[in-house]
């Protein structure tokens, strides 16, 4: 779309909503239309300072994970593409939630979508990671269209259903029918005699299953780890891209105000559905992803407790900010890999300095959240997340931040104004 | 003939199942706005209290087993039968149907505190994070289940007087291989009932018109003294309890297991944009029909005809709905479409 035309349409949708006509809706549109002047502003500077500094240090950052995040314990190589990969997952769901606000509920659909394909580009064609990651990609984003196609038909809740809808549909049918091609409960695995095409032209079969690889580079380990950071290093620039040009704006206020837009003009379903296909597209390459660091895929990917989860990464880093998905997907990735590591002999190890009659009940209680009971402790976080700070860990840092420099302030009353941005950007 | 009357009945069990959790979704939709994404896990919570019962029931003692002699053996004998002897063992026998004793109050209780405690404070959340936090309470009451109650299905029989069959093709005249296990017959009853007695209760009682006229118009009947919130408190709580024992009787059809809510909720969605958001009868009729169709889907003849029918055909029938009538079967104009 031409910048001009949707810079007008936004200002006019703003001003549509400006009246007090509307009613109820009259305290909402103020917010709306100041931050519809925000994006204005954001606009003329597509690449502001800001975000060179932004991407400067996500990029220093993630290349350095494996060095400052021994800290934690957390410096090793699969855990660091877990990370990486799932925070892709997180930046594409987050361009279709965090920005038009489209919540969707099957989004492991495409991720495992993306992790067959790519598999079966490693049984057929070849076993470099590039066509897979292509097809890959490729899969996520046609399955995305003909879902999204269909789905935002509807919005709000009606929209969250069909996606549930359209995932528990794969999942089933990946148990079922289509057993030839997901190979049912045991998964997609690679063989010993598939064909792979490609690799046949250049080097004859070898014993044993083959590895995956970048034109030689091991896909393991580091190296392995290094390919998932680049690709999420690009991917964070195409969605910062994405956020501050004119697209990104428009969906931007389909979130905001749909039917505003509408009132001006604008068919909203297009963006929406672009919107979709890429965050499905995303998807489609996380899954590839896992795939080619372990080349199996399985169905359970596609359930809908993977569908949760991604949700819930997005909305723990905060929705509709750049950092926090992946920021998200990285607290979930190392909790999970911390809480289910937990037995019962590492809890009384832990509480051994208790007294017996105590620590037999909290080793009992806290056993309930750790090991096998980690998905309990991942619905609780859900829960306290929405209920108490829905914008998540970047809404957090803001509200210290803020507070901080109140005190340094010397103490002055919050703005009101302050509250509403907040609440918006909820 | 007889496939067709045989699979209409296989239909009705569980239509019934997902009419009553999707009445009870409408139902919290209609008078609070909230969408309960973890009323499948109620569901599952009725279909513990069947288990609860059953175990209570037959909590047993070791006994000394005197018959034999060669050495010491012990049987466990359940209480109620060394109190009251065979009718204690009728008791147990029947501890499906009297779990719903245990299930009403539970459930209601659990209910009331939910919507109190949790519910209340996202009545003015947009619907996303009403949707987030009880997908979050539905993983943390299956998580719940799942460490009390283990991760594999538990076997719950029904009352030995409806182990068999109904000879339904002699009923009809149609012969004699239409048989159809009689529990089922009592659960499509039973939900008849729960709706009946739930419709009624909304269109016959002083409280079920104050309701209903909450559901039209809250601030209007707030501003003629009515404590609308209480009313739509306890609503939420039998909307709770129509889940809870929906799912206790379900369990001699289907062995509950920690994630059974969750199947049957995304079904309960799909009959729910299928009858109409906000529509009652929608809900049910919805509910009896995709249950039907589900159960034609899986006939053999279907199957092969197109494979994989089964497992996709009430999708299918969500989506050719949502095109060709948005509003679904019975919606009304003006709900949930901003």
């Amino acid at each position: 779309m031409h910048p001009a035309l949707s810079r007008k349409h936004i200002a006019l949708a703003g001003r549509l909503g400006s009246g007090p006509a509307l009613g109820p809706g009259y305290f909402v549109s103020c917010v709306a239309g100041a931050a519809d002047a925000e994006w204005i502003t954001e606009m003329t500077t597509p690449t502001s300072h800001k975000d060179r500094v932004l991407l400067l240090s996500f990029t220093v950052a993630v290349l350095l994970m494996p060095i400052w995040l021994k800290a934690i314990g957390a410096g090793y190589p699969d855990l660091l593409q877990k990370f990486a990969i799932y925070g892709i997952f997180a930046i594409g769901f987050n361009i279709l939630f965090g920005l038009t606000g489209y919540l969707s509920f099957g989004h492991a659909a495409f991720l495992g979508v993306g992790s067959y394909t790519a598999v079966w580009t490693f049984k057929l064609l070849s076993m470099n990671a590039l066509p897979a990651i292509f097809f890959g990609v490729l899969a996520g984003g046609l399955f995305a269209l003909v879902i999204g196609f269909v789905s935002l038909r509807r919005s709000g809740i009606y929209f969250s259903i069909l996606t549930l809808a359209f995932a528990q549909m794969s999942y089933n049918l990946a148990y079922s029918v289509l057993t030839p091609i997901t190979n049912g409960e045991t998964g997609l695995q690679l063989a010993r005699n598939d064909p792979r095409v490609l690799d046949r032209l250049f080097i004859e079969a070898g014993p044993g299953i083959p590895h995956t690889t970048l034109f030689g580079l091991p896909m393991v380990g580091y190296s392995g780890f290094y390919f998932c950071a680049v690709i999420l290093i690009v991917c964070f620039y195409i969605a910062l891209r994405i956020t501050r040009s004119p697209f990104g704006m428009m969906l931007k206020a389909v979130k905001s105000n749909q039917n505003r837009l509408k009132y001006a003009g604008v068919n909203t379903r297009p963006y929406a559905l672009t919107a979709f296909v890429i965050s499905g597209s995303f998807a489609g390459l996380a899954g590839a992803l896992l795939a080619v660091t372990d080349p199996l895929a399985g169905a359970e990917r596609m359930q809908w407790t993977a569908s949760g989860e991604v949700v819930l990464m997005t909305i723990l880093g905060g929705v509709g900010t750049m950092l926090g998905p992946v920021l998200g997907a990285a607290i979930i990735k190392y909790l999970e890999n911390i809480f289910s590591s937990f037995n019962a002999q590492t809890l009384h190890a832990f509480f051994g300095f208790l007294p017996d009659a105590i620590e037999k009940p909290v080793v009992a209680v806290v056993g309930l959240f750790v090991g096998d009971g980690w998905q309990l402790t991942l619905g609780v976080l859900f829960m306290v997340l929405v209920i108490f700070l829905p914008g998540g860990v970047m809404e957090g840092v803001r509200r210290l931040s803020a507070w901080g420099s109140r005190l340094r302030a010397g103490g002055q009353p919050r703005k009101p104004a302050d509250k509403h941005a907040v609440e918006h950007s909820a | 003939m007889d496939a067709v009357v045989l699979q209409l009945l296989n239909g009705l069990d569980k239509g019934g199942a997902y009419a009553l959790i999707a009445l009870g979704l409408t139902l919290i939709f209609g008078t609070l706005g909230v969408v309960n994404f973890a009323h499948g896990a109620l569901f599952m919570l009725g279909a513990f209290c069947a288990v609860t019962m059953q175990k209570l029931l037959t909590l047993s003692a070791r006994v000394k087993d005197t018959s034999v002699t060669f050495f010491d053996s012990y049987t466990d004998v359940p209480y109620l039968k060394m109190w009251f002897g065979d009718v204690g063992l009728k008791i147990i026998d029947y501890a499906v149907p009297l779990s719903i004793l245990l299930a009403i109050p539970v459930m209601l209780l659990l209910g009331i505190v939910m919507e109190r405690s949790l519910i209340r404070h996202f009545y003015r959340r947009p619907h996303a994070d009403q949707i987030l936090v009880t997908f979050g309470l539905a993983i943390v009451l299956q998580e719940i289940i799942k460490a009390v109650f283990g991760a594999n299905p538990i076997p719950t029989p029904a009352p030995d007087i409806v182990a068999g069959s109904a000879n339904v093709g002699a009923w009809l005249g149609l012969g004699a291989n239409v048989v159809y296990p009689w529990w089922r017959l009592v659960y499509f009853g039973f939900s008849a009932l729960v709706i009946a007695a739930v419709f009624a209760f909304l269109q016959l009682t002083t409280f079920g018109m104050v309701v209903r006229a909450g559901m039209r118009d809250r601030e209007t009947v707030g501003l003629l003294g009515i404590n609308i919130e209480r009313r739509f408190t306890i609503v939420f709580g039998i909307a709770v309890v129509v889940a809870g024992v929906a799912g206790a009787m379900y369990t001699p059809i289907l062995p509950p297991d920690y994630h059974m809510g969750m199947d049957f909720l995304v079904l309960s969605f799909v009959v729910v944009v299928v009858g109409g958001m906000g529509s009652l009868p929608g809900a049910v009729a919805a509910g009896f029909l995709l249950g039907i169709l589900q159960s034609f889907a899986s006939m053999n003849e279907v199957k092969s005809l197109l494979p994989g029918i089964d497992q996709i055909v009430i999708y299918l029938v969500a989506v050719l709905v949502l095109l060709l009538l948005p509003r679904g079967l019975f919606g009304r104009k003006g709900v949930m479409e901003e």
